[in-house]
């Protein structure tokens, strides 16, 4: 049998099934419910049978039509900067609020995908943020905390 | 039915509905164009700003998003050879050899016409069946829901498997697993929470829709170093070539709309199939159809190789509504994400909403008339400026999709919780989609879910514990009879591909 990435992905799926299952026999039911046809454990347990059943048998079985990615061709400095800088932007939103975070996020973004129009990068950042803001606002009625905006006495 | 034709019509000829319709065809078209961004994409996109709207307006805008997305992959098959959406393959066969030989806003045309033909006469055909099946689908019961929420999720992990159904199913299991997350409807138990709070309300849809759509396939794009704008640089975008077609390509169109259009209508009510099936079915009967000397043509530049897909495809995405709006189950990933949507605005499609709620079910359908006459007087003599959205440089357009699906979640609930789900929602969606493990199986599995289990749990209490309720009742049995022939083909293929 040949270990391909697919049947690592479903043999991870495997584990992750058999845990999904015993988390599901851990849940708490209310005494009468305990040997009624269904409670809020019925489902979940079936599902992990079923996540079990599937993944054990695409983990035995051959697999007829193997997934082909030659992964020297993919981008991996990219990608890992673009999800850092995800997480950095949820990290910061709160604190620094919409406006500034999202701003910075973007001009980031461009900056790791090789962008260096500092022109376009500035009006799709800071100015585009502050257009977006505005139609929250103005249109959508919805309020979006923020304390940098706050702090220099744009909102309120 | 007049007096319902005359709510949807009045609802959707409302100023405010109207311009939704024209935004989402337009915006509709421009993700739609961008190749690897279909239209769940785009519908993804616009959910976080369907939730400001009232239901009616909200899925006004996503159907006009739908169809806007749907002309939009044309268009990219067309000019690039690059589709957009998988169900404009096809269009991709003949459009593009015919914009090679200058004639790039003739095929953009016959894609256009067709796709209002298609569109209109299917929608016609919707006028009619859903009414109809509504009141079928008032005698369907719990086993008979739960037995149709099986078999569209198999159909789908069926038809998106790519050859591998075990992947697919994998897939759908791993949806109904997330969708289990949160508190139990009815006992209000809480389920996967490993006592954190922010899950006790379960995982958004936005938020799941959202990460395995807009933004894994961003990161794919990245991840897979792939430039979808390079090949946009190569031709040119701006001289199209006329939009006016003859007497005998007029007549060639006009021989291919009804079969095809039928046929894609048929396709798209069957869950699973959708749009991409329909399309080349279609493309495969017309190739049958037509004479030898016409058939000769194919490949190179045929009006008919363009029609024929281009009105299948546009009238599946017609018929895919008839399940939705019927019975409450989708039949596809797109109707899938607007299920979900409905649920968000607190509404249950089914055979009761043509009763309880004939503005939504009314307007939708005339919306679909509607959106179809914006897409051909607006969109197609725009196309020559729209095209040239696909020249925008990935630098940029990467990050304001990241942009808009990050802001979509964090404006549903304020909580940076949710962007930390979403990213690792993403990342692990991007390296399952490099192993081609279907999304759209798993979207359809987390909105089910809950239905489901519910539909689970009265069958089950009902028969006291038994599982006779499979086939105790002839629908029943005949639905899962359904399932095992799908599963039994899947692994009579698996085998004989050996």
């Amino acid at each position: 049998m040949k270990i391909t990435p697919s049947k690592i992905i479903s043999l991870l799926f495997f584990i992750f099934s058999g845990f999904y299952l015993y988390t599901a026999y851990q849940i708490q039911v209310f005494a009468f419910d305990e040997g009624a046809a269904f409670n809020a454990r019925t489902f979940p347990i079936y599902l992990g049978f079923a996540g079990l059943f599937f993944s054990g048998l695409f983990v035995i079985l051959p697999e007829t039509n193997p997934s082909s990615v030659d992964l020297k061709v993919l981008d991996y400095k990219k990608t890992l900067g673009l999800v850092i800088l995800m997480i950095l932007y949820g990290i910061t939103i709160l604190k620094a609020g919409f406006f500034l975070s999202t701003s910075i996020f973007l001009v980031g973004s461009y900056i790791i995908l090789g962008e260096r129009n500092w022109m376009w990068i500035f009006i799709l950042s800071f100015p585009f943020v502050a257009i977006f803001m505005y139609l929250l606002h103005g249109l959508l009625n919805i309020y979006l905390r923020d304390p940098f905006l706050k702090y220099i006495g744009i909102m309120g | 039915m007049i007096e319902g034709i005359l709510i949807g019509l009045q609802t959707a000829l409302s100023l405010k509905n109207l311009m939704m319709v024209m935004i989402g065809c337009f915006s509709g078209t421009i993700i739609g164009m961008l190749p690897g961004l279909g239209p769940m994409t785009a519908i993804a996109l616009m959910i976080p700003i369907t939730y400001g709207f009232e239901p009616s307006t909200g899925l006004i805008l996503m159907a006009g998003v739908y169809y806007g997305a749907v002309f939009g992959g044309s268009t990219s098959s067309i000019l690039i050879n690059a589709p957009g959406v998988p169900g404009t393959v096809a269009t991709s066969f003949d459009g593009y050899p015919m914009a090679q030989q200058g004639k790039a806003g003739k095929a953009l045309a016959i894609a256009a016409y067709s796709s209002f033909a298609g569109g209109t006469i299917s929608a016609i055909f919707l006028l009619i069946a859903a009414p109809s099946l509504s009141l079928v689908s008032l005698s369907f019961r719990s086993p008979d829901y739960f037995g149709l929420m099986i078999l569209g999720l198999t159909a789908v992990a069926a038809f998106s498997s790519k050859g591998n159904f075990l992947k697919a199913m994998m897939m759908v299991v791993l949806g109904l697993m997330l969708a289990s997350v949160g508190q139990d409807s009815l006992s209000d138990i809480t389920r996967f929470t490993f006592n954190n709070m922010n899950l006790s309300d379960g995982i958004s849809f936005v938020l799941v829709v959202m990460a395995t759509f807009a933004m894994s396939e961003a990161l794919t794009i990245i991840f897979k170093a792939n430039d979808p704008t390079k090949a946009a640089k190569a031709v040119s975008l701006s001289q199209l070539g006329s939009i006016k077609l003859d007497k005998v390509e007029t007549k060639k169109m006009l021989a291919t709309i009804p079969r095809s259009s039928v046929l894609g209508f048929i396709i798209g009510v069957l869950p699973g199939a959708g749009a991409t099936i329909a399309s080349f079915l279609a493309y495969g009967m017309e190739r049958n159809f037509v004479s030898d000397e016409e058939r000769q043509k194919f490949g190179k530049g045929s009006v008919n190789g363009i029609a024929a897909p281009e009105t299948a495809n546009n009238a599946a995405c017609s018929g895919s509504f008839v399940p939705l709006l019927t019975l409450g189950i989708p039949g596809s990933g797109t109707t899938a994400v607007m299920l979900g949507a409905l649920l968000g605005f607190g509404i249950q499609p089914g055979p009761r909403l043509y009763q309880t709620n004939p503005e939504i079910f009314w307007s939708v359908i005339m919306s679909m008339y509607i959106g179809m006459v914006v897409l051909l007087i607006l969109n197609l003599p725009l196309i020559p400026y729209i095209a040239r959205v696909l020249a925008t440089p990935r630098t940029f357009l990467i990050p304001l999709i990241l942009f808009f699906s990050l802001t979509g979640v964090y404006l549903m609930s304020f909580n940076n919780f949710d962007i930390y789900m979403m990213i690792g929602i993403a990342v692990t969606a991007t390296v399952l989609r490099l192993y081609d493990f279907p999304m759209p199986p798993l979207i359809l599995a987390f909105v089910l879910g809950g239905l489901m289990e519910v539909n689970l749990r009265r069958s089950l209490l009902i028969s006291d514990g038994s599982w006779a309720f499979l086939w105790d009742r002839p629908l029943t049995l005949c639905i899962m009879l359904a399932v095992v022939g799908i599963i039994g083909w899947q692994i009579y293929k698996s085998f004989s591909k050996k």
